[in-house]
């Protein structure tokens, strides 16, 4: 098989294995998909077994007044989605339902709901960590579906995906020790399930010319590392697993302090399991019954 | 109003630096009196306005903003060492 991103896609949709959707980006995933998706969270759930991270579940949505605070809009304002609802009166209501049968823009009748689409799989934690950390600081680990808005033929390139992910908020010596223990972590888990993986610095999308000087900053200082994968091309292997060292960023925003007193700094990274999955596939076969018995083995006991 | 003058300016708009402005000269380490990436990039947006020109891709670098003096060389080297535009004291506050 090529690695190109129409091969995988139709050897995926072929198999059964996602549900196009009509929209680029967003598909449904079959049983077999969401079984390896499981199997895989698991084995980094054995990874992370006597870390003793705090587990956290939040719907995928975010209150605005924190994606505001957060600061997302100033890097990333064109990945954001929001959402939008109703709230008009029942005159109203028989325009919107005229409007949308004669195929006419509505978008006027809707008023924005006071919530965001979860953009990153940190994001809500970082609030709630206002104040003084424990000694220690702490780690936390959760699962949670994210949504960026760069509609794509590619199938590893979603409008909404999962991550698992897991923040590290303490000193500067912890957060970085944490980030690294992981780093190899990461390499070593991919590279068990027979996947040709790597890391690697990296920048995020940031968006404009004051994002170019953003994207060459955080590589300059090797803010972020990606373990990446060839899924659809060779020479631009896919991030399958991304490691990002904030710094004080989110410390500063929501006053995050260390027991001594003094800001605390915080760390996050995230496997990208629908990614992961598709490497999975892409290198191994679209039927998992067939794959090495050692990628096997590891993945169903 | 000098080129330098103007970048000690735009800092103090633009910059959030922790330090005291009156501490900042042509070699202070700017990242270190507290400037981050996202201020350094409004810094960076507000010379261009100023000066009218745009920094090109090889400068939008972290060294490029990290002092007064390297500021100021890569003003200097987009202008072509041409004297500050007489608009610009009428532009800051």
């Amino acid at each position: 098989m090529p690695f190109d991103s129409t091969t995988l896609y139709e050897g995926l949709v072929a198999n059964g294995l996602i549900i196009p959707s009509g929209v680029q980006g967003v598909f449904g995933r079959n049983a077999v998909f969401e079984e390896v998706l499981e199997r895989f969270n698991g084995l980094i759930s054995r990874l992370a077994l006597n870390d003793g991270a705090e587990k956290m579940t939040f719907p995928p949505i975010l209150p605005r007044q924190v994606f505001e605070q957060s600061g997302y809009m100033k890097s990333f304002p064109q990945l954001a989605m929001g959402v939008t609802s109703f709230c008009g009166c029942a005159a109203d209501h028989g325009e919107l339902v005229r409007r949308i049968e004669e195929s006419e823009p509505y978008d006027d009748l809707m008023a924005p709901a006071g919530v965001m689409l979860m953009p990153a799989a940190c994001y809500p934690v970082y609030p709630s960590l206002a104040g003084t950390l424990p000694h220690g600081g702490r780690l936390f680990d959760m699962t949670h579906w994210v949504f960026r808005h760069e509609p794509s033929s590619e199938p590893t390139r979603m409008q909404s995906f999962r991550v698992r992910e897991f923040v590290r908020a303490g000193s500067p010596e912890t957060v970085i020790q944490w980030r690294d223990t992981w780093l190899a972590r990461g390499l070593e888990l991919l590279l068990s399930l027979e996947l040709p993986a790597r890391s690697e610095v990296a920048s995020d999308p940031f968006f404009g010319r004051g994002g170019r000087m953003l994207a060459s900053n955080q590589r300059e200082q090797k803010l972020k590392f990606e373990v990446v994968i060839p899924v659809i091309s060779i020479e631009n292997p896919t991030a399958v697993c991304s490691f990002n060292y904030h710094q004080d960023h989110f410390s500063q925003t929501f006053g995050i302090l260390q027991a001594d007193g003094q800001l605390a700094q915080t760390a996050c990274l995230g496997f990208g399991l629908e990614r992961v999955c598709m490497a999975l596939f892409r290198h191994h076969g679209f039927r998992p019954e067939l794959w090495p018995q050692s990628v096997r083995s590891l993945l169903w006991t | 109003m000098s080129i330098t003058d103007i970048i000690l300016r735009t800092l103090a708009e633009h910059g959030r630096l922790a330090a005291d402005r009156s501490l900042i000269d042509d070699h202070t380490d700017l990242y270190q009196a507290g400037l981050t990436s996202h201020a350094s990039v409004n810094v960076m947006l507000a010379l261009e306005g100023l000066f009218d020109i745009e920094f090109p891709d090889r400068m939008l670098r972290r060294g490029v903003f990290r002092s007064v003096s390297s500021i100021r060389q890569a003003i200097e080297e987009l202008t072509a060492g041409a004297a500050s535009p007489p608009q610009l004291t009428g532009e800051l506050k």
